[in-house]
């Protein structure tokens, strides 16, 4: 088996494997990564949110939340895993399918 | 890592993009020059292995939690200017679909995680590999040590980004207007993280791919070398 394709394998039991980066920080209590809190953890840590932070912190809304699919977030662990399995899959066939655009742009028929 | 909309101010957020604009540039046409078709594949692989080892996030105890990147493991494959693409299209997709890193922070973002990480990992990887083969221990050892530096130094930058803010926006009252920890809280906490556990998390990943790799097609360890074969 060519290595690119065992490498596709690998990067497909990632995807399955991926609700692991939700459940080890549920077990262990950690919770948001530093700096990356919402405006309404941020008010409770310095005991303010900061005005600017506010306004800016609502400017995009992206499609898929936090790899959560809107309106599934309170639907119990097994949703939640699916729905990041869900994200981590259409997360990979995008960036590859825009690296594989790229990379053909550029790399044009060069050996 | 992940810098959302709102904790940097827009002078910070313009200063980033305007120094990645550049290196986007300089990218694209290094990796025109250099990159092969039979390369492509690989380019896409990085990506996609970048953006879905960001999602394993590692908690620290009753803390916060981080994740790898792979923008060294990537520069190792393909070098740091090829690694800076791959991983800035993983950013890309993570803050427009994921809401992953704001769109404003993008540029902030790239710099960290697509152009300091590789570029300084991929120096101490080489550094370290020095002349060994490619299949030698030492080439293992020299990612690992590239991976976790290279994520370290990211951090770092990070750090200095959500550090400066108190010091530029604040209000008539003195409280800040984005990120409100000043560099010492926000430089000893990043860099401190990923020092103790996500450079190691980052080490790991690398280390091991690469030695997969040795055994599997060490060709794809060569390019990138320094040494002819």
């Amino acid at each position: 088996m060519k290595t690119t394709t065992k490498l596709w394998i690998g990067l497909a039991g990632l995807a399955v494997a991926a609700p692991i980066g939700i459940y080890l920080p549920e077990k262990f209590g950690a919770g948001t990564a530093w700096g990356e809190w919402g405006t309404d953890e941020i008010r409770k840590l310095a005991g303010y949110a900061p005005a600017g932070l506010e306004k800016l912190s609502s400017l995009w809304n992206a499609p898929i939340p936090d790899y959560a699919f809107k309106g599934m977030e309170n639907t119990g662990r097994g949703m939640t895993s699916l729905a990041y399995i869900a994200s981590a899959v259409i997360g990979v066939a995008l960036c590859a399918g825009a690296a594989l655009l790229l990379g053909r742009l550029l790399a044009g028929k060069k050996e | 890592m992940h810098i959302p909309d709102g904790y940097l101010g827009p002078a910070t957020c313009g200063t980033l993009y305007a120094l990645m604009a550049p290196v986007w540039g300089f990218a694209s046409r290094i990796v025109k020059k250099t990159l092969s078709v039979k390369q492509v594949p690989m380019l896409a692989i990085g990506a996609a292995f970048s953006f879905v080892i960001m999602m394993f996030n590692v908690p620290i105890p009753g803390g916060t939690t981080g994740h790898a990147v792979g923008g060294v493991l990537v520069a190792i494959l393909l070098g740091p200017w090829a690694a800076c693409i791959a991983v800035s299209v993983a950013l890309v997709i993570q803050a427009l679909l994921f809401g992953d890193g704001g769109l404003t922070a993008l540029g902030a973002n790239c710099f960290n995680m697509a152009f300091v990480m590789p570029f300084a990992g991929y120096a101490v990887y080489r550094l370290v590999a020095s002349r060994s083969a490619v299949t030698s221990l030492q080439r293992v050892v020299a990612a690992g040590t590239g991976a976790y530096l290279g994520l370290v130094a990211a951090s770092l930058f990070a750090g200095l980004e959500f550090g400066l803010q108190p010091l530029i926006y604040k209000t008539a009252t003195g409280q800040a207007l984005y990120c409100p920890y000043g560099l010492k809280v926000a430089v000893p906490v990043m860099l401190g993280e990923h020092l103790l556990i996500f450079g190691l998390v980052e080490l790991a990943v690398t280390a091991l791919v690469v030695k997969y790799l040795q055994k599997q097609e060490p060709a794809l360890l060569q390019a990138t070398s320094g040494v002819e074969k």
